[in-house]
């Protein structure tokens, strides 16, 4: 992954560190991550901003083996696209588990997390990544 | 509009071409194509290269610029063209519509991508950014990854098997055994895909398409001139192409391609051709859930069902439809930027005639199939010879 610098970094912050997103009061369409414009009602939309509550199901998954660059120390780990409960989908690890141990439907829960070092001397990227939640 | 025809094509040997770069690749594709075209290299008068990576790649930029002067063509207008994987075929349609508004009168399509200069992870990294960089990518995304997203949901949704999967593999290296040009030239076995190390499950390495230098180049005219110029000029008869989200977590179905399925319907209308009357066709294999997927957004299969007529042979050479001669991406090799313009030269070949061990009976109308990232581009061609 090529280097991002601090300014990307910080303009992510809301929604890596604390899944910020919006919502068009428009069409009432939740957004995460967010929109600029909603891409349904373009200039029409109004775009407000939207905590979501980081739960949500596992809707696919996958056991990498190898991760691209920067990512070698996590290799293998888990990526799932979760649904929100709002009902955006995103792309993000699930954490503590083998591929193995994972399926479609599973319910899961936000974490914050390292996500990954730009170099050894660089920036640490943080960020969100999810776990089972378990059941008793 | 005029009507827009090809005239001539060559490819590069496909391959690791370690004493290669994109001077010698495109050279070589290119002299063939105009030595096939029978043109001096005179008339050319516009140039449009389809390349997605090289800035990553090998750091260089403004790839016009260094075709046409490395291929002695200055001063044509040369345009570098990139929509990630689908970077040849949106290159081929550039031309088309350059012949077709009437702008220009000799089109050169070329496609091109040296990816063995660089190391594994870095080429994985270039490719990532297809996809989504803020969202997919930073998050640990690979291409594999997320094609073995869509292959988990075609499992659970249809029941499409690994063993499915494994059978397109089998068969693109069947095809691919037949093609000199091919960076592939061996079979393999079911198994020898099963076995192979997973990459991202349930995907394996025998699953994925290569990492593969390459170039193909084809030469446009109009259709009426082509006729008087050569014996059997292929007329294009649809160019469309569609886009979607660029993440694949922002679509509604993760089993289809829209993009595919919105392009192709009007490929159909424009060519005014039905799935039925495709004897051949080139789709974007890049892994082999990926032509499930395209056999079944293509109109060729039900969706859900690509995977059982893969497995039941109907997609071999000369079978219910002929899927991938060239060996596609997987059999074939996949250097990014060449794969469409290389799409677009098989399916010239086969309506010629002159696809060789490989040759499909009464080839008439070829269709090609090439897609950027996981579906934010889909752009799709369809081919027919005369009479």
């Amino acid at each position: 992954m090529p280097s991002e610098n601090l300014a990307i970094t910080w303009r992510r912050l809301p929604e890596r560190y604390r899944l910020i997103g919006n919502s068009c009061e428009n069409c009432k369409t939740n957004y995460f991550p967010n929109r600029k414009l909603c891409p349904k009602c373009r200039r029409k939309g109004k775009l407000m901003q939207k905590q979501f509550s980081g739960k949500g199901t596992v809707y696919s998954f996958t056991e990498v083996a190898t991760g691209p660059a920067g990512f070698e120390l996590e290799s293998p780990y888990v990526l799932a696209i979760v649904e929100l409960e709002e009902g955006p989908k995103i792309t993000a690890q699930v954490v503590g588990i083998s591929g193995k141990e994972v399926k479609i439907g599973d319910s899961v829960e936000l974490l914050f997390r390292k996500i990954m070092e730009d170099s050894p001397e660089g920036l640490i990227h943080y960020g969100y990544k999810f776990r089972l939640v378990r059941k008793n | 509009m005029r009507r827009v025809a090809i005239v001539g094509v060559g490819m590069s040997k496909f391959g690791e071409e370690w004493t290669r770069g994109y001077r010698d690749m495109l050279i070589e594709a290119g002299s063939r194509a105009v030595e096939d075209a029978k043109l001096s290299g005179a008339e050319i008068d516009c140039m449009y290269v389809g390349t997605m990576a090289p800035g990553s790649l090998v750091g260089q930029e403004h790839i016009g610029a260094l075709v046409v002067d490395s291929m002695g063509l200055i001063p044509i207008p040369a345009t570098r063209v990139e929509a990630a994987c689908a970077s040849g075929g949106v290159a081929l349609r550039q031309g088309y519509m350059a012949i077709a508004s009437g702008m220009h009168d000799c089109v050169v399509v070329g496609g091109v991508e040296k990816m063995t200069d660089t190391p594994g992870n870095e080429v994985a990294s270039a490719l990532g950014g297809a996809g989504d960089q803020e969202w997919e990518l930073f998050m640990g995304a690979t291409f594999p990854a997320i094609y073995a997203l869509m292959a988990r949901r075609h499992m659970l949704e249809y029941g499409t098997t690994e063993a499915q999967m494994a059978s397109v593999a089998v068969k693109n290296h069947a095809n691919s055994s037949k093609n000199k040009y091919a960076h592939f030239q061996n079979e393999i076995t079911l198994e020898t895909v099963l076995k192979s190390k997973e990459v991202a499950s349930p995907l394996k390495l025998f699953d994925c398409a290569p990492i593969t230098d390459g170039a193909a180049v084809a030469i446009l005219m109009p259709y009426e001139q082509a006729k008087k110029h050569c014996e059997m000029p292929i007329e294009i008869i649809a160019s469309a192409q569609a886009s979607d989200t660029l993440a694949l977590h922002s679509r509604e179905s993760m089993t289809c391609i829209k993009a595919t399925q919105i392009a192709s319907k009007k490929a159909y209308a424009q060519a005014k051709v039905t799935p039925k009357d495709i004897d051949i066709v080139e789709v974007h294999d890049c892994f082999t859930i990926a032509e499930i997927m395209a056999i079944e957004d293509l109109g060729f299969f039900p969706k859900g069902k690509g995977g059982k007529a893969s497995e039941d042979g109907k997609t071999a050479l000369n079978s219910e439809i002929s899927v991938n001669t060239s060996g596609g991406l997987k059999g074939c090799g996949h250097p990014v930027g060449a794969t469409g313009v290389k799409q677009a030269v098989e399916v010239v070949w086969q309506l010629r005639g002159q696809g060789e061990k490989r040759q499909v009976k009464d080839a008439n109308i070829g269709m090609t199939h090439n897609v950027g990232g996981s579906g934010a581009t889909s752009v799709i061609h369809i081919m027919k010879r005369d009479g």
